[in-house]
């Protein structure tokens, strides 16, 4: 019986136990709904939630520990001089494996190694026959345990409630643990990572060429694993893009918000947040495509020396793709400004933007910056644009006509193509990418202070 | 003399020599009427007291004085508003001139999220009162001492308004209104937001402004109709049903429906 075919039995017999569960509650009550502690609609959650939910608990645990057992019971009959070498061990085990799958016929091996096959291959079937057998039985003991507790001032509805809650506490620790688990694998790969090269030399180092030898007798640079000339490049993009998203966006924030009437402002309000539903690798090529030559050809007629992958190019479309974060945020906040307040300055005389500029804007400061360092952080980890349209030189400058690169982009250029999954040039990936998680992570949760410390003065 | 000649119109809407008047005064919401015909004469250096049960229209004729619905969409109004004669509808008035002219203080203290100086300071600025910043100051040290505030604040005239107690807080927005020098001011409710020492103050506030200012006053309360002002208006589903002194409408109601308000029975 497939994991597939086990499931939809155990939702059938929820679905039973549901039916029955209401059933048991609506003869106890003898026709009248009041005679109970709760609704018939509770007893049958009730009755369904113990049917289901231990058999499904079991099947997890059944599956995180079912692989190792049986490893451990096929090891247990291994020889001594295989178990002892675990070189030879996992090379063992995937033969065995492979035989018990029902391939192997092109592998040499010893017959203990095709025997231990053969009881992987039985081992797995009893182990599947027994999970249906136990989570049916844990099913249906659910069932009929619930069942039969079902009295009139049972309190199912309290009952209930306990249940739902503990389903969300799972989901958002699922949510939580998952970050921590992305985290945490990328300081281990850090962490060796630094055990190959220097901290201080990634940290502070300011040439980045991540060349090492794919062999051991072949002659290349050891490399260079300086982040500074990456991080300037970054930031040189973000920069741009700020100052093409920021005055473009708040400026449209307050012209829809504040000025244009009801009807234009149904149209363009959703035409300006189409922006925002743009799939980056278009705007990607649009940057490489049409920006950068554009930029290119007019810089030459200007007599300006500008390079066909410019900083400036992707971090003007940058800026483009962020117009509608930025706009739609501190559209949010300023609408968020009492209306109390405009009529306060309205009846002392002032215009509309007197109104805006001193009391609306002053009053939504907080705000707006915490939506333009919701977007900064945005722009920092934007990878699409920079990676068509940026280059991948590791220039150290802060000229926006020559080609820079990136922290993604060169963390895209890194795990791309073939490479030994341990040399400290794939490594690296990991560590740009650890910093960057910090540094992102650093500003949204400075950007939610502020907007925080902001929301608490109004309601 | 002159309170035996008013008293003897008061069923009629109009006093010699008005502040402010409306005649034949329609609002509409959209398609909802708001004000049926109102007809009120706002009598100069006075306090007249608009009251009525929830919803009757008068702070909506009270916003209508100083052309603040022209901030709702979907309003429109018929009928003539003048102020000293001259109509404030008319299309040559700048409205931002006029409420310059025609102050006003609101249900809820809204001081700007500003300090307690640049809260002042904010209608001589934007207006360009003044030239220096020492006649700036003379400004905002009087208004706050007209307001009642000076000796409570004086020490931190730079810290956060929004750090005020409430009635604190609504002394400023009257300072604030004063700080224009206007004419007239009107006020929503200023008390509904505020404990009854708070309250006590502002109403002190209000008696003493009346040498200086027209003012016109939205209340709930009865009492504080009785109390601060000299003409009362009552207002009964959009209409205004009866106006006269203030003494004549609490203890000789002309009409059955001002007698039932004030009595109690409805409202």
């Amino acid at each position: 019986m497939s994991l597939s075919f086990l499931l939809l039995a155990v939702a059938a017999l929820c679905a039973l136990s549901f039916y029955f569960g209401r059933q048991r509650a609506v003869a106890l009550s003898g026709g009248r709904h009041s005679n109970l502690h709760s609704l018939p609609v509770h007893y049958g959650a009730y009755t369904a939630a113990w049917c289901g939910l231990p058999a499904l608990f079991l099947l997890l645990i059944w599956y995180m520990f079912q692989g190792s057992v049986i490893e451990a019971l096929i090891v247990s009959d291994l020889p001594q001089e295989v178990v002892g070498d675990s070189g030879r061990l996992s090379l063992a085990l995937n033969s065995i494996s492979q035989i018990a799958a029902g391939g192997g016929e092109h592998l040499t091996v010893s017959p203990e190694i095709v025997d231990a096959g053969r009881r992987l291959a039985n081992l797995q079937t009893i182990a599947n026959a027994a999970l249906v057998v136990v989570m049916l039985s844990v099913a249906l003991a659910g069932l009929v345990l619930s069942y039969r507790r079902i009295e009139a001032d049972m309190r199912a509805r309290n009952n209930v409630e306990r249940i739902s809650r503990a389903i969300m506490i799972v989901c958002s620790a699922i949510a939580i643990l998952s970050t921590v688990g992305i985290v945490f694998s990328l300081m281990f790969e850090t962490l060796h990572f630094f055990s190959k090269i220097n901290p201080l030399d990634f940290l502070f180092g300011l040439e980045w060429s991540p060349q090492t030898a794919i062999r051991a007798d072949q002659v290349a640079s050891e490399g260079a694993f300086g982040m500074i000339p990456l991080f300037v490049g970054t930031l040189l993009i973000t920069l741009i893009a700020m100052c093409v998203a920021v005055p473009v966006g708040l400026f449209s924030a307050i012209y829809m918000g504040e000025y244009a009437a009801p009807k234009f402002r149904a149209v363009a309000k959703p035409a300006l947040e189409i922006l925002a539903g743009v799939p980056t690798v278009v705007y990607g090529f649009f940057a490489a495509l049409t920006v950068a030559p554009f930029l290119r050809d007019n810089g030459a007629m200007l007599g300006l020396d500008v390079s066909s992958e410019s900083a400036l190019a992707a971090g003007l479309v940058m800026g483009i793709m962020i117009i509608p974060f930025v706009s739609s945020l501190s559209d949010d906040v300023m609408s968020q400004v009492p209306k109390s307040l405009r009529d306060g300055s309205y009846a002392l005389g002032a215009t509309k933007s007197e109104t805006i500029r001193q009391v609306i804007f002053p009053a939504a400061l907080p705000g707006i910056v915490g939506a333009v360092l919701l977007a900064v952080s945005r722009a920092i980890g934007e990878t699409m644009i920079v990676v068509m349209a940026a280059g991948l030189a590791a220039n150290m400058t802060v000229n926006p006509l020559q080609a820079v690169t990136t922290v993604t982009v060169q963390i895209v250029t890194l795990l791309v193509g073939d490479q030994e999954f341990d040399s400290a040039k794939t490594l690296s990936a990991f560590a740009l990418g650890l910093v960057l998680f910090l540094v992102t992570l650093g500003l949204n949760v400075f950007a939610l202070k502020v907007v925080q410390k902001y929301r608490e003065k109004y309601d | 003399m002159a309170a035996v000649s008013q008293s003897a119109m008061t069923a009629e809407p109009s006093v010699e020599n008005p502040k402010m008047t409306a005649r034949k005064l329609d609002l509409f919401y959209s398609d909802n009427q708001a004000l049926y015909e109102v007809n009120l004469d706002i009598p100069e250096q006075q306090v007249t007291a608009l009251i009525g049960p929830s919803g009757c229209g008068k702070s909506t004729f009270l916003r209508c004085l100083n052309r603040m619905n022209d901030t709702i969409d979907g309003v429109t109004i018929k009928g003539d508003v003048t102020l000293d004669g001259r109509d404030i509808y008319d299309k040559r008035i700048d409205v931002v001139q006029l409420r310059a002219r025609i102050g006003m203080v609101f249900q809820k203290p809204n001081p700007f999220p500003k300090s307690i100086y640049d809260n002042v300071a904010y209608g001589p600025r934007i207006h360009g009162l003044v030239n220096s910043r020492d006649e700036l100051d003379e400004i905002v040290m009087t208004s706050l001492e007209r307001a009642g505030l000076l000796k409570e604040v004086k020490d931190r005239l730079q810290s956060p308004a929004t750090g005020l107690s409430g009635g604190q807080q609504q002394r400023l927005c009257i300072a604030r209104a004063v700080a224009v020098s206007p004419e007239v001011i009107l006020m929503d409710e200023p008390c509904s937001a505020l404990d009854p020492i708070a309250t006590a103050k502002v109403e002190e506030l209000i008696d003493e402004l009346r040498s200086n200012y027209t003012i016109v006053i939205v209340t709930h309360s009865m009492q504080q109709a009785a109390r601060v002002s000299q003409r009362t208006a009552f207002f009964h589903l959009g209409k205004l049903v009866e106006v006269g002194e203030t003494d004549q409408i609490f203890t000789n109601p002309k009409d059955e429906r001002t007698k039932g308000y004030i009595t109690g029975r409805f409202g």
